[in-house]
């Protein structure tokens, strides 16, 4: 009986501690979705202007732009999976991946080859356990990308997909082979309790313009310094490592969202398990006294009987 | 209003500063172009790297490093985008 209640005693050590860890964790989750909601409204206006300033060229430009063309042969397709680089966030690296994976399975079905990038230890570190091959990998800033982060990604796949499939070998620090499609997988921060994964094709670029915008009437002609084919051809990549900063931000705000909800779920229940498991040790240690005041009482009464009997 | 330009400059990470100017100077790669309020509609590429100028009403004059960065002129005023624009050292002008 003694035995029980020190079990117990551990067990509420072991769950007391974990409880600390989940806390922690989800306080720092909800100070770091905060500010990565702040980054992502920092980021709007630039991302607004350009979108912008491309639908007035694009409607300016000859649309030959190799970056806006679909390839009449798509042999090989670029996914880039966006997740995270620590765990402990629900089940945000698993709907990232399984949406990927759906895209994978699509693409295939479709007959192309597909070249895997993923942004994040967790992604990486799924794949690789599996013995399964990533074109090119990028860690360590999943939690705080900067446009640097997204740079250096957006340069590498444009570099690969400038290269398309035709063209063997591989291309840029990263070797990336040469592909004719891009596709982004990442997660959309919908709010505090909805985060949902998405796939979307990154290239040939379509230019997102809002319907509301045409509706403000006639575009301004514009001037071009130098001409909109050229202007074009610097703008293109410019909007592609926006678009990826963008799904970066968006993934981080939600990996903080997703890591919050599974922490704050975490520690509620280890308060359960602590309701439950001070009970259960309050009353073993109450049969256990009881137990040994009736083995006393016993004892004296058979003690008793005996003299008695003598 | 009418005598004032609107001006934007805007990075990537963030909106670096905005408010109403007498007038931008920027080097685009054809060449330095001076822009005052009522500018025709213009969409040029930056030189790199190349610094902005927005002159304020007072004489005050703003300097910014931009990297790779473009300008945008519309009937609302003067925007810069750039992948990063950070103030230049004061001693410069």
């Amino acid at each position: 009986m003694a035995g029980q209640v020190q079990a117990l005693r551990r067990r509420i050590r072991t769950v007391k501690s974990t409880k600390k860890i989940a806390k922690a964790q989800e306080l720092v989750a909800t100070s770091r979705i905060a500010k990565a909601q702040e980054r992502v409204n920092a980021s709007r206006p630039y991302s607004v202007a350009i979108t912008k300033v491309l639908a007035a060229l694009a409607s300016n430009a000859s649309v030959d732009n190799p970056l806006l063309v679909a390839r009449e042969r798509v042999r090989r397709a670029g996914v880039l999976l966006i997740t995270s680089d620590r765990g402990l966030a629900g089940a945000y690296n698993a709907n990232a991946i399984r949406t990927a994976e759906q895209l994978i399975a699509q693409l295939r079905s479709e007959g192309k080859e597909v070249a895997l990038y993923v942004v994040g230890r967790k992604g990486a570190g799924y794949y690789r356990f599996r013995n399964r091959e990533i074109a090119a990998s990028w860690t360590g800033f999943s939690e705080r990308p900067t446009f640097a982060d997204a740079k250096k990604i957006g340069d590498a796949l444009i570099e690969g997909f400038a290269a398309g499939s035709e063209t063997e070998g591989a291309f840029g620090s990263e070797g990336i082979a040469g592909v004719d499609e891009l596709h982004i997988v990442s997660t959309e921060f919908k709010s505090l309790m909805t985060q949902t994964a998405q796939a979307k094709p990154l290239a040939p670029v379509q230019v997102e313009d809002d319907a509301e915008e045409q509706s403000e009437g006639l575009r301004p002609a514009y001037e071009f310094e130098p001409d909109a084919d050229e202007l074009l051809d610097a703008l293109l990549p410019k909007y592609l490592n926006t678009r990826i900063y963008a799904a970066l931000l968006d993934s981080a705000a939600s990996e903080s969202a997703s890591r919050r909800r599974a922490m704050k779920s975490a520690s509620d229940n280890a308060d359960d398990l602590l309701k439950r498991y001070t009970r259960e040790m309050n009353s073993a240690r109450q049969a256990a006294i009881t137990q040994e005041i009736s083995e006393i009482v016993g004892g004296a009464n058979a003690l008793a009987a005996a003299g008695s009997d003598v | 209003m009418a005598n004032q330009l609107h001006v934007e400059v805007v990075a990537v990470e963030q909106k670096v500063w905005a408010g109403e100017a007498e007038m931008l100077v920027a080097r685009t790669t054809e060449g330095e172009i001076g822009v005052l309020p009522g500018h025709s509609p213009l969409l040029g590429l930056l030189k790199e790297p190349s610094q902005v100028r927005v002159k304020l009403a007072g004489g005050e004059q703003l300097t910014y490093d931009v990297a790779g960065g473009f300008l945008s002129i519309d009937a609302n005023g003067v925007t810069v985008l750039a992948e990063s624009a950070t103030p230049a050292a004061p001693e410069q002008h």
